[in-house]
């Protein structure tokens, strides 16, 4: 039973987390494409190898991790006011906060500033809440071109794609690909351009340098947001957030409301865990960091929600919210090593995708990803900020079945057999009868013990593997005292 | 003591269920295989079933209340007696369950942790002369943290040659029901897994979990590959005098008198 106090119903997010394909279906596509999976076998092997060594070089890595996730524990349990605190901070240093509940909001406030700004081009760090709420298709709609300039942003937006990594968006792609890309592309590439990395890395520095001489207006994301301080910071590996934050006269920033922390000291614990984690170094080449407006620049903070707080009306989701995005969880995913991030329909992809783009769309939404997993459990391990996230797909498994079930008016195939199963387990006699009967099935599989082919549903499983015959009498069956 | 057969054992490998009484009683172990007992309820709390858990949760702690000690040779069983018991139990309102859950999970040990950990031993008198390589099953290494257990009572095994297995902890791709609504996604873990099984040349697969061992076994057949799955319990059970033997078919066509 629920009670109702009272409170308006969050409304869930929109934008890039809506999948036209379900994932099981999706999945199945990406698999039968052999250089996406070598492309990704070879990336998340590697970083994965990395990421270890890195990891066990701190001792206190459990300490960190526990502290991380303490914190993020802190800043949801208290969320209003540290970001009313932000907001207070930041508008105290010039700058200005505009509060948006959904993409569409949001879209509109940044589509807005521009014009104002009298921009018709925005460059833009990488960040992935603006991929979330779809900024580029919005900006382009309003008639303003934003140029990504992280290099594997760059190559997917060149490439007409989608991200499909948290970290490295172009990760399914190798260098053949990526250099095929930017002789199309880029205007006034060498023709020649050959795909060594020094090579595809010197053309896109060409590319961009003139954009960031020339924007006027940047747009990014934010890692983490000081309610203290009113500060915001960015870690890149690349230095090219770092000319978007500083060259262009008005600088609009995105972040999910759930990126606040409370204090500068908590940057020292993140710090650490993010790199770590995500790049598996041991620091990022840029942290840059800014709070409020300088001198003849404009500085706007946009908070969004999309579907957050919905998250964090679920007690047993919510931690899903700790999430900072290093997508160490992604690598280490066996499913997402298959298929990739494409499958997951959502631009938050892998385990941690399976947990959060349900949770911010609602479930019904995406009633197939809670199911992505084998609950494994290698993600947990991997998490800096150590998210149950097997045990939430569990929690969200539960929550999609009874959703469906409000959808339908008959049992699906499967709650049905699941409701005879439970009937007969939850009687030792009734179990040990349906054990006893399934020596009919023992008419199969003779010659080899292993039957090939079964009736659906059974037959998702012996269309790659055979099942086992049963066997003349079951284990209690055979006279076990008491 | 008492064993926890589990469902799958029960109904489709009973001779790993032997094979766990013949190793426990070989230590001088009493072993009790309670009648009452029928499934720790992870395949419906995995598959987003919980309320229909509850009453196999119920029926397992009435099952094993009296129990000194329960074994099972299964990781994601006890995994799911652990981890999932009583919190079906708090979920559902029901402290005294939820006390009752927690009792019987403290007493339940997966049968590398029983054997090591409880008994003290790692040389259980095993004879299995074949080369040998260990699968990981993720529920036991990481939500039981079993570690190398499985490891070390194998190499206290006579005559074995124990292989490593290439990328060993990472998953086969079975997962219960992920194996059906996944099934390509499966299918390629499983087809991975498999290669690096035949990388490693031996001719036994092995793992501590029976469900895992489904999965690899099934694929091993369909690739009509050389090796086989046996469960760790068969493998400690064997000995000199009563050596393992493979099931299945009989060696020679059956021809009526």
């Amino acid at each position: 039973m629920t009670v109702f106090l009272g409170l308006p119903t969050a409304s869930p997010g929109v934008g890039n987390l809506h999948a036209a394909t379900p994932f099981p279906t999706a999945a199945a596509e990406a698999l039968r494409d052999d250089q996406l999976r070598r492309n990704l076998s070879h990336a998340t092997r590697t970083i994965r190898g990395r990421r270890l060594q890195t990891v066990a070089e701190l001792d206190d890595w459990e300490q960190l991790r526990a502290a991380g996730a303490a914190i993020k524990d802190d800043v949801l349990d208290h969320l209003d006011r540290y970001l009313l605190q932000l907001e207070q901070a930041v508008t105290a240093r010039g700058g200005t906060v505009h509060w948006a509940r959904d993409a569409a909001e949001a879209n509109a406030i940044v589509v807005d500033l521009v014009r104002q700004a009298g921009a018709t081009e925005v460059v833009k760090v990488k960040s992935m809440v603006t991929a979330e709420i779809g900024l580029n298709e919005a900006l382009a709609r309003g008639g303003i071109g934003a140029v990504e300039t992280d290099l594997a942003e760059l190559i997917v937006q060149l490439g007409r794609d989608h991200p499909s990594h948290i970290l490295v968006p172009a990760i399914h792609r190798n260098r053949r690909e990526i250099r095929d890309i930017f002789r199309r592309e880029m205007v006034g590439v060498d023709p020649a351009l050959g795909d060594e990395p020094a090579e595809l890395v010197e053309a896109a520095r060409a590319h961009l340098r003139q954009r960031f001489l020339t924007a006027r207006v940047a747009v990014s994301g934010a890692n983490f947001a000081i309610a203290e301080t009113g500060t915001l910071a960015v870690v890149e590996s690349e230095g090219n957030g770092r000319m978007c934050l500083t060259l262009p006269r008005t600088l609009i920033t995105v972040m999910g409301i759930e990126k606040v922390l409370p204090s500068w000291r908590d940057l020292e614990v993140f710090l650490q865990l993010l790199p770590r984690s995500s790049t598996a170094e041991r620091m990022n080449p840029y942290t840059s960091m800014w709070t409020g407006a300088v001198e003849g620049q404009e500085f706007h903070l946009v908070l969004l929600d999309n579907g957050r707080t919905a998250t964090l009306a679920d007690p047993a989701g919510r931690a899903a919210l700790r999430c900072i995005r290093c997508s160490a969880c992604l690598n280490v995913c066996p499913v997402y090593e298959r298929t990739g991030g494409h499958a997951y329909g959502s631009v938050y992809p892998g385990p941690i995708g399976a947990v959060l783009t349900p949770q911010l769309t609602g479930v019904a939404d995406h009633p197939h990803l809670p199911f992505a997993s084998t609950l494994c459990g290698a993600c947990f391990d991997a998490c800096p900020v150590a998210i149950d996230i097997p045990r939430m797909l569990v929690h969200l498994r539960a929550q999609a079945v009874a959703a469906g079930a409000r959808q339908r008016r008959l049992p699906t195939s499967e709650a049905a057999a699941m409701s005879v199963l439970g009937w007969l387990m939850s009687s030792p006699g009734r179990w040990s009868a349906a054990l006893r009967a399934l020596w009919l099935g023992r008419v199969l599989g003779r010659r080899t013990g292993w039957i090939r082919r079964l009736p659906p549903p059974m037959s998702a499983w012996t269309r790659s593997r055979d099942a086992p015959r049963p066997p003349r009498r079951p284990f209690r069956a055979r006279g076990r005292r008491r | 003591m008492a064993l926890f057969v589990t469902c799958l054992v029960d109904g489709l490998v009973p001779r790993v269920g032997a094979a766990t009484v013949a190793v426990l009683e070989r230590l001088g172990l009493d072993v009790a295989v309670p009648r009452r007992q029928t499934c720790c309820g992870q395949l419906h709390v995995n598959s987003g079933y919980p309320d229909q858990a509850l009453a196999l949760v119920r029926n397992h702690v009435a099952a094993f209340a009296d129990a000194e000690a329960i074994v099972v040779a299964s990781g994601s069983c006890v995994a799911a007696i652990r981890h999932q018991h009583v919190e079906l139990a708090r979920a559902a309102g029901d402290e005294g369950l939820a006390a009752a859950a927690a009792a019987v999970a403290a007493r339940t040990y997966e049968l590398s942790e029983f054997l090591v950990d409880v008994c003290g031993v790692l040389d259980v008198g095993a004879w299995f002369p074949h080369r040998v390589t260990l699968h990981q099953a993720c529920h036991a290494l990481r939500l039981l943290r079993t570690g190398d257990r499985a490891r070390r009572l194998l190499d206290r095994v006579e005559g074995i040659e124990l292989v490593d297995l290439p990328d060993a902890d990472s998953c086969c791709g079975f997962g219960g029901t992920f194996a059906l609504k996944n099934a390509s996604v499966s299918a390629a873990m499983l087809a991975d897994k498999l290669r690096a099984v035949d990388a490693t040349g031996a001719t036994v697969v092995t793992a501590g979990d029976a469900s895992c061992l489904t999965h690899l076994g099934g694929g091993l057949s369909r690739a009509a590959a050389g090796a086989r799955t046996v469960h760790l319990a068969e493998i400690l059970a064997a000995t000199r005098d009563r050596p393992w033997a493979p099931p299945g078919a009989p060696p020679h066509p059956r021809r009526r008198p």
